[in-house]
């Protein structure tokens, strides 16, 4: 039922930027070209070819995003120990400004590219596609795409990777997948970050933040962890092995750079 | 506020299908879970059609609503943007019929701007 008007029809509630005010035309007008095509079509198009790209290598490709200061940094850090030269990692920090984070993952050993996005509040397909050019993707297993600290705008830009990974932390609300649903719907998996920190919080409940999760019709695993206790990182460190052997084989011949042409 | 990347975008697709013709209407469908909110793109599409085909373009929102058909009991309802389990049977195997669109759907070409 429409909330605006009280009638029974589920109709779409039509807006018109100018003050003229007036909808000219009409579908009928001869002059009307139906084009159909998603507003972020080349953006997606470069994703796919990251993708391509990426898995042609056999990389498997994560994009982690939370608000500013869930701990997307640190949980890289902290993962890299885990590992610890298990798998070849690789680092893409977004961030609208410093090399901070680039060099915190350097100090580890770990090859990261910085991109520094100016005022911009998310990262989209060609930055990353500038980022995968300063890697060596053949020397490379896990790749992680630190997206801009934003709950909101880095949804709606793929990237390119095989999965999106949200963090919580525990010092934010448990209503938040309820308040950000366009993000919470879309990750294949939700870290409830700074879990160490649960028994002096008791205003976050675990099981409260997975029902908005499920609210959202998304089965994704929700899964405490804290970069300061190796030892709550196990589910984490399985679900990544995990997501890499599914990865497709990568191929044998090298991956063509082709370019799909416009109409 | 990333909707002045997505109206760049937005001009990027209508250039393409306008061909270097003026525009006097471009229609665009957005549902809440894109992300994008209409106000924002309506207030960036004023500032960035500028210099573009599109200059004396109205830009048409057509906002659509969150709608799920259920897999398990067959119903298709309106619901909440953050509530996408079925609200007749609570079953999350649901397919979202709409709510989640960022298109553009046509494009208005300004003939009596073509004739001058």
């Amino acid at each position: 039922m429409c909330e605006q008007c009280g009638c029974s029809v589920s109709h779409e509630h039509v807006r018109v930027s100018d003050a003229k005010g007036t909808v000219s035309s009409t579908p009928a007008d001869p002059h009307a070209i139906a084009v159909l095509t998603h507003i972020l079509r080349e953006n997606d198009e470069l994703a796919a070819h990251n993708r391509e790209h990426l898995s042609a290598h056999g990389v498997l490709a994560l994009n982690l995003m939370s608000s500013p200061g869930s701990g997307k940094t640190s949980l890289i850090e902290a993962t890299i120990d885990a590992i610890g030269g298990r798998l070849r990692i690789a680092v893409i920090e977004g961030d609208i400004e410093t090399e901070n984070d680039a060099v915190r993952i350097r100090a580890k050993g770990v090859p990261a590219v910085q991109i520094t996005t100016g005022q911009t509040c998310h990262l989209d397909a060609h930055m990353v596609h500038e980022a995968l050019h300063a890697l060596d993707l053949s020397a490379v297993d896990l790749l992680f795409i630190e997206n801009v600290g934003n709950l909101v705008c880095p949804a709606s830009f793929d990237l390119g990777q095989h999965a999106n990974v949200t963090l919580l932390s525990v010092t934010e609300g448990d209503d938040k997948p309820a308040k950000y649903p366009a993000m919470f719907r879309i990750s294949d998996l939700v870290l409830l970050a700074k879990c160490d920190l649960l028994p002096v919080l008791d205003d976050f409940d675990p099981a409260k933040a997975e029902r908005h999760v499920r609210a959202l019709a998304n089965r994704a695993p929700v899964m405490p962890v804290s970069s300061r206790r190796r030892d709550t990182l196990a589910p984490w460190i399985a679900w990544l092995d995990e997501r890499r052997s599914k990865l497709p084989r990568p191929s044998a011949t090298a991956h063509a750079h082709h370019h799909h042409a416009a109409e | 506020m990333h909707e002045l990347s997505v109206c760049m975008s937005l001009l990027r697709e209508v250039e393409r299908a306008a061909r270097g013709r003026a525009v006097k209407e471009i229609a665009v469908a957005i549902g809440p879970l894109s992300g994008i909110e209409p106000q924002l793109l309506e207030r960036a599409f004023a500032v960035a059609r500028a210099g573009t085909v599109a200059e004396r373009a109205n830009l048409v929102c057509h906002e659509k609503p969150v709608r799920l058909a259920c897999s398990a009991c067959g119903q298709e309802v309106e619901v909440p943007l953050n509530a996408l389990v079925c609200p007749a049977c609570g079953d999350w195997q649901v397919r979202l019929c709409s709510g989640d669109e960022l298109l553009l759907e046509s494009v208005t070409l300004d003939v009596e701007k073509e004739a001058l």
